[in-house]
């Protein structure tokens, strides 16, 4: 056999045709999942047919897309029924009440020395705010006299829950936008200061510490050292903060120009807070109607220009610097004296009088089961809290308990600014809008 | 708009045809049966009766004359209204109310800020309990719409021409109005929706 033969041969027993590429067959759907790798990724009743594609869809058709109420992003249980063309907002529709637990009707069984327990679980964020608004309610209804010392405690205790509330709403900002690493370092500054109130009242959060007639316990020694520490790191913090987000572009236009709102909207949506700082009205409880001793410290109410999510996020973060300024003052200028008000009506006797002395017992004992009476009347006490107004109007029909208790919330009245503010910007704008109106929906739903 | 105008050339200056505006308020006020203006020298605000409790003032209005009110009050300058609840005086007939208000079971409570003024001013409406229904702010103060709408979830106050007068806190097929003073705490077994 030849050369040539064998490899004839070889050639015929071995070849199965030439290593070509055929001619597509552009017709084939079959094919073209095989090139676009669709038959790989999704089961075949799924796979989509790219004949059924229909480019031409009309652009009037909207769709109804729930947000919530379990999403992260709703920061709790808030619904949000969003109407969408595209991507495009046109319509948004909290809806809220999967956090209703009665609290008002609570509070008219619970007698005015309990009644500081149940109101600071509403807006659990902030809780001083809470037990500051009913107590304050409740002595002007009583007319007592609480000692300077409370009242400086009081602010003091009230700017620190401002300043771990405004850190944990960085936190959750960064964590809704995309910068996952703030939500981490928000939290862990928060710390800081839940440890300083677990030290002053018992309890990290729900404190009940702020009580008509004073507060629960005088402060314990080195707070001082404790509170200038807090300021000192949180300011040197914030720096950093500055440069982690404030600084950024990507954050930046996240949030500037987003949901923006004018003040004769704000005005008449009833809104507070840093939401109606953020629109140029320099309202401010602490300053317009002052309480407590804020006519004598020394700080400015931080106002924006635009009405925009990013002007909320300056206000806050300068917030936060403001607060730690009026804690400074409240530092230097806290005076010496009783933490809460010697007034045998309001105030239980001392724990070692209950020793020694049958009527401090009966006296501590009738307090506790009767507790005390409130002359007969209505009051309205607001607050400027971390969210704005938060007012205690209580009717009082001269017995122990409160005959109406309702808390005025800011986060209730403030979350109807999303219907304007996320109006023709896009799905993740809603998500910066809801951020940037920072509810609490403890405080919502009451 | 166009009552004011038409008093404007008579009145002569602009600020005087505001005041006449004002003073058509006052007089769909002296319809209402207010009582006599005046009487036993206590305070009066668009003809209603202003009581003065540790400095915050509450002024008083039935009903009727509720919308004409807070109209009025609006031009006044009150430029925000705070929040609208309700109280239920069920138990409590005999409370304190200055003379020409006639107690009713419920109260529609608003409270209304001046910004500019720092001035707070407190509104507190007569409702009756057989025909609980009173005119929505919402026209006002667009703010109002979920306050007004928690008050009527909670005591059952119906507020005329509101957008959206639904349940807000309580579940849509909830029955009764919690906050009512004969709606009792812990009788009604809770409920949960069946599952289809």
């Amino acid at each position: 056999m030849t050369a040539v033969d064998m490899r004839e041969l070889l050639k015929a027993k071995t070849s199965e045709g030439a290593q070509e590429m055929l001619a597509r067959n552009e017709e084939s759907v079959r094919e073209l999942r095989n090139e676009s790798g669709g038959v790989l990724r999704l089961p075949e009743g799924v796979a989509l047919d790219y004949s059924d594609i229909d480019y031409e869809s009309p652009d009037d058709e909207t769709m109804i897309l729930n947000l919530g109420p379990s999403h992260p992003s709703t920061h709790g249980v808030l619904r949000v029924m969003v109407e969408i063309r595209g991507e495009q907002v046109l319509r948004t529709k909290p809806v809220i009440g999967y956090l209703h637990t009665g609290m008002e009707k609570t509070g008219e069984e619970l007698m005015y020395h309990q009644g500081s327990t149940n109101v600071t679980r509403m807006d659990y964020l902030s809780p001083f705010f809470n037990e500051l608004a009913f107590s304050l309610s409740v002595e002007k209804l009583a007319g007592v006299d609480v000692p300077d010392r409370a009242g400086w405690i009081r602010m003091l205790m009230c700017e620190l829950n401002r300043i771990a509330s405004h850190l944990l709403w960085l936190a959750t900002n960064g964590a809704d936008l995309g910068a996952l690493n703030m939500l981490v370092y928000g939290w862990r500054d928060r710390e800081l200061l839940l440890t300083f109130f677990e030290k002053v009242t018992g309890l990290r959060m729900n404190h009940n510490y702020i009580r008509p007639g004073g507060v629960a316990a005088d402060l314990p020694d080195g707070w001082r050292d404790d509170v200038n520490a807090i300021c000192d790191v949180v300011l040197a913090r914030m720096d950093e903060y500055d440069n982690l987000l404030t600084g950024q572009p990507v954050l930046q236009n996240r949030m500037d120009g987003v949901g923006a709102l004018d003040a004769a909207t704000a005005i008449g949506l009833g809104l507070s807070g840093p939401l109606l700082r953020s629109t140029g009205v320099a309202y401010d409880v602490r300053r317009d109607f002052p309480y407590l001793f804020y006519e004598q410290v020394d700080f400015d109410v931080i106002v924006g220009t635009g009405g925009d999510c990013w002007d909320r996020y300056a206000i806050r973060v300068n917030e936060i610097r403001e607060a730690v300024r009026i804690v400074r003052q409240v530092v230097k200028a806290m005076p010496k004296g009783d933490y809460r008000a010697q007034d045998k009506k309001f105030t239980p006797p001392p724990r070692n009088r209950i020793d020694e002395s049958m009527e401090a017992l009966i006296h501590h004992f009738k307090l506790f089961t009767q507790g005390f009476r409130v002359a007969p009347g209505d009051a309205y006490v607001p607050v400027e809290s971390a969210r704005g107004e938060l007012g205690c109007y209580i009717v009082s029909d001269g017995t122990s308990r409160p005959y109406r208790l309702h808390v005025r919330a800011p986060s209730f009245t403030n979350l109807q600014a999303l219907a304007p503010m996320a109006r023709g910007g896009f799905i993740p704008d809603v998500i910066a809008c809801i951020s940037s109106i920072d509810p609490v929906l403890g405080d919502v739903d009451r | 708009m166009s009552e004011a105008s038409g008093r404007g050339p008579e009145g002569g200056a602009p600020d005087q045809a505001a005041a006449g505006s004002a003073g058509t308020a006052e007089e769909a006020l002296a319809g209402e049966d207010q009582g006599s203006p005046g009487t036993g020298g206590q305070q009066l605000l668009h003809g209603c009766p202003v009581t003065e409790v540790s400095g915050q003032r509450s002024v008083h209005i039935d009903a009727k004359g509720y919308l004409a009110l807070m109209e009025a009050l609006y031009r006044d300058g009150f430029e925000a209204c705070m929040g609208v609840t309700g109280v239920d005086y069920m138990d409590h007939p005999g409370r304190s109310l200055p003379d020409g208000v006639k107690p009713e079971r419920f109260e529609v409570v608003a409270e209304l800020v001046s910004f500019s003024r720092r001035e707070r001013l407190r509104v507190r409406c007569q409702v009756p309990a057989d025909d609980p229904v009173v005119p929505s702010l919402f026209d006002l103060w667009p703010g109002v719409e979920a306050h007004e709408r928690e008050t009527f979830d909670m005591f059952g106050v119906r507020f005329a021409d509101h957008p959206d007068l639904t349940r807000i806190l309580m579940p849509e097929d909830w029955e009764g109005h919690p906050l009512r003073k004969d709606y009792p705490t812990g009788a009604v077994p809770v409920r949960f929706k069946e599952v289809p």
